[in-house]
């Protein structure tokens, strides 16, 4: 058994896979069920300063190469995590977890950073990526240097608790955005958010499936802009990154971590292998450390030679 | 290789059946190949896309009983026969039985959908089946010409408010059958799930296996969006179910009290 626990802005995580935000985050019950599927942590689904309605269905489907969604993250807002999720998952609390924020404006991101670090969160993580709500809200600030450094900078005011923000692979410049947030506060990152959006037709009907139109693509097909993009961040700053993007499998979450992940977020995965799927992902990732004498997982972080 | 498509497959509303002012049965010629109890997703294309379970399914043709219910239904209820609707699924389980076994399907209002379609299983199956049909009154009962002509079938209807068959709830009508002495080896339901409650409390005090069919708001149909999770289990309705063990549901925080919306806010029954 090689040790795979991993140290993350000081967090202990009992092995490297953590669920990445958006999917089954809707409960505090529904994250502790992922726990006990194997997960080493969890990220909640984008809260909101208030309830935030979502799209209507169809909001995601797969095929055998990709997945597509545009769920618009739909969420009941700040009181339901302070009143019940928080409250529920912190009572023995079964694993460390990620409180991913979300919102339209500089101001609302300070005042939901300031609220969400009195829920005791061991990692907040602050989503300016999520390509499904651009009719709503115009290009996420994660595709301009310098919004991006000053939402990192707002929420860095309001906390001492390690701040992630989440990437946008949707730029040609990732590792001098990744920069500018590092020199804004940052402590880590959470690299990729799905790539595009893209959009799907339905050739019968001659309209798109998803009914925002556009969608997020997420899925094995993206799992090399994922690596690559974590790769940038990595030598742009060298702080710890959650890598996320096409994982399926415990070999996928070695080559990403070789790719400079510390952590590895797994969402789609849960499509193709079901919840359980984090338990064969940890146990791959031990088989491989055990044949190639890896004793200590984190010996792997960034090393690979380019 | 498991097929990973989730895609719609767009299909042409073949005939609609109007059963009452507000439910209509859409009949689809398509081999869907679903078991009784499993739903599908139906997109109206450019509105909205809803589960629906399956009341009918031979291979060639299935059928889905709609309730006008909400803005989704009622954009439904404006397409005609030749229109096209997207179907996604069969997802979720199946009620489970064996051959030859005596069987109580209780469906309470347009929860009879799923029942009549494991009623037409059950008889191939050679069991013997007790249908037990309840509605507010008479106005709503649905499907009791359609169960009437099944062979092996006994019918038992109940009204709330007595307009037709024993005045009162599927509830007291099981409870009547059990204290008969007819020997059930399963009692199957879908309905409000404050009348599944109450059938499982029943069921299980006398020993009888029970296995129901649980709404709850639903987008993705395949165990990934966490829309449909349950306290205090944290699982998907749609991947556990929609059709679950008593046995299960009873150790449910949740069950028979609330569910929650499209943002994840609880309401209570």
């Amino acid at each position: 058994m090689a040790n795979l626990e991993v140290n993350f802005c000081g967090v202990k995580f009992r092995n490297p896979t953590v669920l990445a935000s958006g999917v089954l985050g809707v409960t505090a019950a529904s994250l502790r069920n992922v726990v006990k599927n194997g997960a080493g942590g969890v990220t909640t689904k984008s809260i909101w300063l208030t309830e935030h309605p979502g799209h209507k269905n169809p909001v995601m489907f797969g095929t055998d190469h990709y997945f597509m969604n545009a769920v618009g993250l739909s969420d009941a807002g700040f009181e339901k995590a302070e009143t019940e999720t928080f409250p529920e998952y912190m009572k023995r609390k079964p694993a460390p977890i990620i409180a991913n924020i979300v919102a339209y404006k500089l101001d609302d991101f300070g005042l939901l950073a300031s609220k969400i670090d009195k829920l005791n969160p061991d990692i907040i993580e602050v989503n300016i990526s999520c390509p499904n709500v651009e009719d709503e809200f115009g290009k996420p600030f994660a595709c301009s240097i310098v919004d991006a450094s000053e939402v990192t900078k707002a929420v860095r005011a309001m906390t001492k608790k390690p701040v992630v923000v989440k990437l946008s692979p949707n730029v040609s410049n990732i590792g001098e955005i990744a920069k500018a947030c590092a020199d804004a506060g940052a402590d880590g990152f959470c690299a990729i958010n799905t790539v595009g959006p893209g959009l799907a037709i339905d050739i019968d009907l001659r309209m798109p499936i998803l009914s925002n139109k556009v969608g997020g693509v997420s899925g094995p097909a993206i799992k090399p802009i994922a690596v690559k993009c974590v790769h940038d961040v990595y030598k742009a700053t060298k702080l710890p990154i959650i890598g996320t993007g096409g994982v399926l499998t415990g070999r996928d979450a070695i080559e990403i971590m070789m790719a400079g992940a510390r952590l590895v977020g797994m969402g789609t995965m849960i499509y193709y292998r079901e919840v359980s799927g984090f338990k064969k992902v940890v146990k791959e990732m031990d088989e491989w450390c055990e044949q190639n004498g890896v004793k200590n997982i984190e010996e792997i972080i960034g090393c690979v030679k380019m | 290789m498991k097929n990973f498509d989730t895609r719609p497959v767009v299909l042409e509303i073949k005939k609609i059946i109007k059963e009452n002012e507000n439910t209509n049965t859409y009949v689809f010629e398509h081999n869907l190949k679903s078991k009784p109890g499993q739903f599908v997703m139906m997109w109206i294309p450019g509105v909205d896309e809803k589960p629906f379970s399956i009341a009918y399914d031979d291979g060639k043709q299935f059928w889905l009983m709609v309730c006008k219910v909400g803005p989704a239904t009622t954009e439904l209820f404006k397409l005609k026969e030749g229109d096209k609707v997207g179907i996604r699924g069969p997802f979720g389980k199946a009620f489970e039985f064996k051959k030859g076994e005596h069987l109580a399907l209780v469906g309470g209002g347009y929860g009879v959908a799923p029942m009549y379609c494991v009623a037409h299983q059950a008889i191939d199956k050679g069991c013997k089946v007790e249908f037990i049909l309840g509605a507010r009154n008479k106005d709503l009962l649905l499907y009791t010409q359609k169960i009437s002509g099944l062979n092996g079938v006994n019918l038992h209807i109940s009204t709330d408010d007595g307009s037709q068959g024993v005045k009162g709830f599927t509830t007291n009508v099981l409870e009547n059958l059990i204290a008969n002495g007819v020997k059930l080896d399963h009692v199957f339901a879908c309905g409000p799930e404050k009348m599944e409650y109450f059938l499982g409390l029943i069921a299980d005090k006398n020993g009888i296996d029970c296995q129901l069919a649980v709404e709850k708001y639903m987008k993705c149909g395949f165990g990934v969006c966490g829309q449909c999770v349950v306290d205090s289990s944290g699982e998907c309705v749609c991947k556990k179910g929609t059709v679950m063990n008593y046995k299960f549901l009873k150790k449910l925080s949740e069950f028979g009290k609330y569910h929650r919306d499209a943002q994840g806010k609880k309401h209570y029954f």
